[in-house]
């Protein structure tokens, strides 16, 4: 699975960094995106929204908030 | 400078200044004293509870001045929750209620969701206030920050039916629209209206279970006498701007959605306040697009984490699910001209994405 590391990164930086990597990775393929910052929970489900792709929901690793989106297009 | 936070404090209204004037000449005395002064004092003070009352269409001894809104906002929890521990120790609140409410709410809150709009989940409030336990239940009037309208007169009959009274934060409304009947307290804050800073209202209805309060006599009279004034004008005035600024509202949500892209507009785009919009834009700091604005002349609001000083977003956007990074609020006033929205409508793409630019995200 791809993991983009945005901990100790501000909102709009993890969105950023997952609009970039997203269209880099196959169609169906999850990327996680490790972030910190509080906006993070809700900004990148918004972004898939916006976006059209699929949410997967939110876990924890080591102890850090990351976030599940699956290309979908 | 344009200003466009009128929902955060609108510019004093000339008849406000007039009657601040001639209050700190007038009314300087306390009015709790006996000597000619005090009750010149204690006149100007009965006449801005009067006319404030006649305005809310409550009784003049239901109103209380207070030090502001956020004091107003504390008092109604409070004496709310207080007058009603026999019943149980739960505020019920919507997701979106002002900071100053939840603040006061604390761990006795409930909270009820939103809707993607901003507007309350009406099934759920009414399971929310007919549990056990339920004290008070609070509804902000329209969103601070989204505009949305929120079914007041709906949420109002469900507190009825359970027996619980219900707390109105009118911040937004007073002045601007109509508030439903059927609320058991209500605030609202001056500053918002055009009246000056430090001058808020708390309206408790006869009958509401209240622990006993003090008399709002020490409180700044002149100021006091320049919130009713303006008050009064502003309620003179409220139809013809509601009906004068609403169509610069929707003008700006349309152009905006059309004219920058990946932006996305919030709250109800019908059944909102006539005054305020907000919008968020996609990929870009909260922080930089209010100095970026600030330099085109531009004073507006935002939600984004990066521009509060705990540094999370606003709970409000995050309640109702949209993007809450590059956002921004725009409220107008009764002396916001239609050069000014189109100044701000023909110069924001550029802002927008210059910032994009300097970012790198302009092809994301």
């Amino acid at each position: 699975m791809t993991v983009i590391d945005c901990l100790g990164q501000r909102c709009p930086l993890p969105v950023i960094a997952l609009a970039k990597r997203l269209p880099g990775v196959p169609v169906g393929e999850v990327v996680r995106v490790l972030a910190d910052d509080p906006a993070a929970a809700n900004d990148i489900p918004a972004w898939c929204r916006m976006r059209g792709h699929e949410y997967v929901g939110r876990i924890t690793t080591d102890g850090a908030p990351a976030y599940d989106v699956r290309r979908t297009h | 400078m344009t200003y466009f936070d009128a929902a955060a404090a609108a510019p004093l209204h000339p008849v406000a200044r007039q009657a601040l004037l001639a209050a700190l000449d007038d009314g300087w005395a306390d009015p709790g004293k006996l000597y000619s002064q005090a009750r010149r004092a204690r006149q100007l003070l009965d006449a801005a509870r009067a006319t404030t009352a006649e305005i809310l269409r409550v009784r003049p001894d239901e109103l209380t001045f207070t030090s502001g809104g956020t004091e107003a906002a504390q008092s109604a929890v409070r004496g709310g929750l207080s007058g009603r521990r026999r019943a149980g120790d739960r505020l019920v609140h919507s997701a979106i209620e002002h900071s100053a409410v939840l603040y006061a709410a604390g761990s006795a809150g409930v909270e009820v969701p939103v809707d993607r709009q901003g507007r309350l989940d009406l099934d759920a409030w009414r399971e929310a206030v007919k549990s056990p336990g339920v004290a008070l239940a609070a509804l902000i009037s329209a969103s601070h920050e989204v505009g949305t309208v929120q079914p007041v007169a709906e949420a109002a009959q469900a507190c009825a039916a359970a027996g619980v009274p219900l707390y109105v934060d009118a911040a937004q409304s007073v002045g601007r629209v109509p508030v439903p009947d059927g609320w058991s307290l209500l605030t609202a804050s001056a500053r918002k209206w055009g009246g000056p800073a430090g001058v808020g209202l708390l309206v408790v209805r006869k009958g509401v279970r209240w622990p006993p309060g003090h008399e709002d006599t020490g409180r700044d009279l002149p100021a006091i006498v320049a919130a009713a004034a303006a008050l009064r004008a502003v309620s003179g005035e409220q139809a013809a701007e509601a009906a004068r600024l609403a169509p610069l509202v929707d003008r700006i949500r349309r152009v905006v959605a059309a004219t920058v892209p990946d932006v996305e507009v919030v709250g109800d785009p019908d059944d909102r306040l006539p005054h305020l919009v907000t919008f968020s834009c996609l990929y870009v700091d909260g922080e930089a697009l209010l100095h970026a604005l600030d330099r085109r002349g531009f004073a507006v609001s935002s939600g984004s984490s990066c521009t509060s000083s705990t540094l999370r977003p606003s709970h409000v956007l995050e309640a109702m699910g949209v993007l809450s990074h590059g956002n921004v609020r725009v409220s107008l006033h009764r002396e916001t001209t239609e050069a000014d929205v189109d100044r701000f409508l023909s110069e924001l793409p550029d802002v927008v994405a210059t910032l994009r630019a300097e970012a790198g995200v302009t092809d994301l």
